[in-house]
């Protein structure tokens, strides 16, 4: 495949550092110290983490309800990710968005978003704004399967092909919108056959195996970049926690569960770089080490914050 | 000074802020061919060719949130949603995408986007082509609206609109656009703050708050009024409601002692019901009289014309609410 030693490396240490953080989230939700909603993306890290390897730092995504990954996978700071589910002010939105909402523009990070399928059509006007502003940017654009039966995705993606925009719409497929199975909601099996009807190609890959998820947003993002327009590329993947954290997922079968944690693409990708001789056991421990060790600091600099006061309310409604 | 129409208000307006500012364009339905359905931007595309004036499949929700996408990227987009009433379409986007989004966000961004639109009734587009929605987009934290009544507010207000760094609707009014109303404006370049109340009439008895067509009926209904019972009104005109020039309307009250709001919209939830809240809560004291509203019946609006002229509010409504509290 050819794909550089370092690169392989970092797209680890992406899906650890994603996975660690989501883990403690998890942990630091169920204690109550953060407060509203919480989506984890624990188990569908090899989608952002793929896509997210082919892009530049000036380059866009837009995300979802579900979008720390993608903020981590873009550059994104745990530390003030940590600040912001917190709601502290030192948090990426001052304490003012949460999880659904966080977002980092200077990272190219458009916003994670609370309403499925939103970001479609934000996404095909940062990709019409590139094109108008005659630079090689491209966006990526990160949804579900259930954001995929909205009206957004049908009026978004149809403009961006029919104005050939620099567009990557990346299908996060884990089977399920909240409790509603995919298989229920679309009556063909891969989302991406869709592609057609708008006449841009589409394909269907493993999201769980990132170098398939790399490969395939990097055909699509270097189209993109040459102008030749929109791609849609699907990611069959699957939540570790449910649709929030602490969904007890009673409307899915034990064994379905049990079969997808098999496929966990953490375990599978280092025992791919290690079997390659990429990485040894000792040197992926580290790499697990420091993640845990980021993320401990990024919660107590989340401790440490402070509020938001009183003053801050009134603040920034209007530029 | 030259005079111009409504409808070439906003073509000055707009080809002046494409000519001064490249990352200005216009993104919505039929701005191709048509230059909009009453022709508004005809010439534009000729002279910006496709890039910069957009023409889009009827897809009011990727015309609102591509736009709010170009936004946040560097540009300053112009979506035209054709009609008042199609922001229902794009609902999520115009509640919360566009107008949440900064605040959100925790002020990391602008989002320069200008929605424009036809509104109001008066000749027989029935509810769905029919609708103002003041008082609807007033609940919207965060967007501002600007609803003028001639050709040189709305001129001046439309470009202001454009340069602001904040998610603005600029509604035109359709009858104003179709009876070609014109008004006079300087030769050299103009712009009209936001926020800033202009006194359409003078007058001492009392204060008629009026915006877009309810001015021109306002207006004559205070002619009327003067000649035929020597009653002097004071014709606020708002010229945008959100912000809104509290203290002009605060002023005239404490002037005249007396309020009636004119605002073609359902009375319920209105901007007129907005109006007299903020009257009763900041200038009690200086009412000499209860305030009153002339508004539509709280039903959609109607297609047969003679039930449309029942439902809209008209002269005869104002100098029969006027007379009321004299």
């Amino acid at each position: 495949m050819g794909i550089a030693r370092e690169k392989l490396i970092d797209m680890y240490r992406v899906m650890v550092r994603i996975r660690t953080f989501e883990e403690r989230v998890f942990k630091e939700f169920t204690a109550g110290h953060i407060p509203g909603f919480v989506h984890l993306y624990s188990g569908e890290e090899a989608v952002a983490t793929g896509a997210c390897a082919n892009l530049r730092p000036d380059d866009y995504i837009t995300s979802t309800h579900r979008g720390h990954g993608h903020l981590i996978a873009k550059g994104g700071r745990t530390d003030r990710m940590m600040a912001e589910l917190f709601g502290k002010k030192t948090g990426y939105n001052k304490g003012k968005g949460g999880s659904m909402h966080i977002a980092d523009v200077d990272l190219g990070m458009l916003g994670a978003n609370g309403i499925a399928g939103a970001g479609i059509t934000i996404a095909t006007g940062a990709a019409l704004s590139a094109k108008l502003r005659r630079t090689d940017q491209v966006t990526v654009c990160f949804f579900g399967d259930g954001a995929s039966n909205n009206s957004r995705f049908h009026e978004g993606v149809n403009l961006a092909a029919c104005l050939n925009l620099p567009v990557v719409y990346v299908i996060e497929n884990n089977l399920y919108a909240i409790s509603v199975r995919i298989s229920d909601a679309c009556k063909i099996p891969n989302i991406a056959d869709r592609a057609s009807a708008y006449g841009i190609p589409g394909k269907t890959v493993d999201g769980n195996d990132v170098l398939a998820v790399y490969e395939a947003v990097g055909e699509a993002v270097t189209r993109a970049r040459k102008g030749e327009g929109p791609t849609i590329v699907e990611c069959k993947t699957y939540r570790r926690h449910g649709h929030w954290a602490g969904d007890a997922q009673h409307y899915v079968s034990k064994e379905e569960i049990k079969e997808w944690l098999k496929k966990d693409p953490i375990p599978r990708f280092r025992k791919k770089l290690v079997e390659m001789g990429v990485l040894t056991e000792e040197d992926a421990d580290r790499i697990d080490q420091a993640a845990k060790e980021e993320i401990e600091k990024a919660v107590e600099f989340a401790e440490q914050s402070p509020l938001p006061g009183p003053e801050d309310v009134l603040a920034d409604v209007h530029a | 000074m030259k005079e111009i129409t409504f409808k070439q208000a906003i073509t000055e307006a707009v080809d002046e802020e494409m000519a001064r500012d490249p990352t200005v364009f216009l993104i919505g339905e039929d701005v191709r061919a048509l230059g909009a359905p009453r022709g508004e931007f005809k010439g534009l595309f000729e002279k910006y060719g496709p890039e910069r004036v957009v023409d889009t499949p009827i897809s009011e929700t990727a015309i609102l949130g591509s736009a709010i996408g170009a936004a946040i990227t560097g540009m300053r987009p112009i979506a035209n949603i054709m009609y008042a009433n199609f922001l229902g379409v794009c609902g999520d986007e115009l509640i919360n995408q566009l107008t949440q989004m900064r605040y959100m966000f925790g002020g990391k961004i602008k989002v320069p986007v200008t929605i424009v639109s036809y509104s109001g009734g008066g000749f027989s587009a029935a509810a769905q082509h029919s609708k103002t929605l003041y008082g609807w987009l007033m609940a919207v934290t965060g967007l501002k609206i600007v609803v003028p009544s001639t050709p040189y507010d709305l001129k001046g207000l439309l470009k202001t609109s454009i340069r602001d760094d904040n998610p603005t609707i600029v509604l035109y009014h359709q009858l104003l656009l179709r009876r070609d109303i014109k008004s006079e404006i300087p030769e050299a370049e103009y712009a009209i703050p936001l926020g800033k109340a202009d006194i359409k009439r003078e007058g001492s008895d009392v204060t008629v708050v009026a915006w877009a067509l309810m001015v021109h009926r306002a207006l004559a209904a205070s002619t009327k009024l003067q000649e035929e019972k020597s009653i002097s009104i004071e014709v606020i005109d708002p010229r945008t409601l959100v912000p809104l020039d509290k203290q002009a309307i605060i002023d005239s009250v404490k002037k005249t002692g007396r309020l009636v709001i004119m605002d073609e919209e359902p009375k319920t939830g209105s901007a007129a019901a907005e109006i007299a809240a903020v009257v009763a809560d900041e200038a009690f004291d200086f009412l000499d009289a209860p305030i009153k509203r002339v508004c539509a019946p709280d039903t959609p609006v109607p297609f047969s014309p003679l039930l449309e002229k029942i439902w809209m509010p008209d002269e005869e409504d104002l100098i029969k609410a006027v007379t009321e509290i004299m």
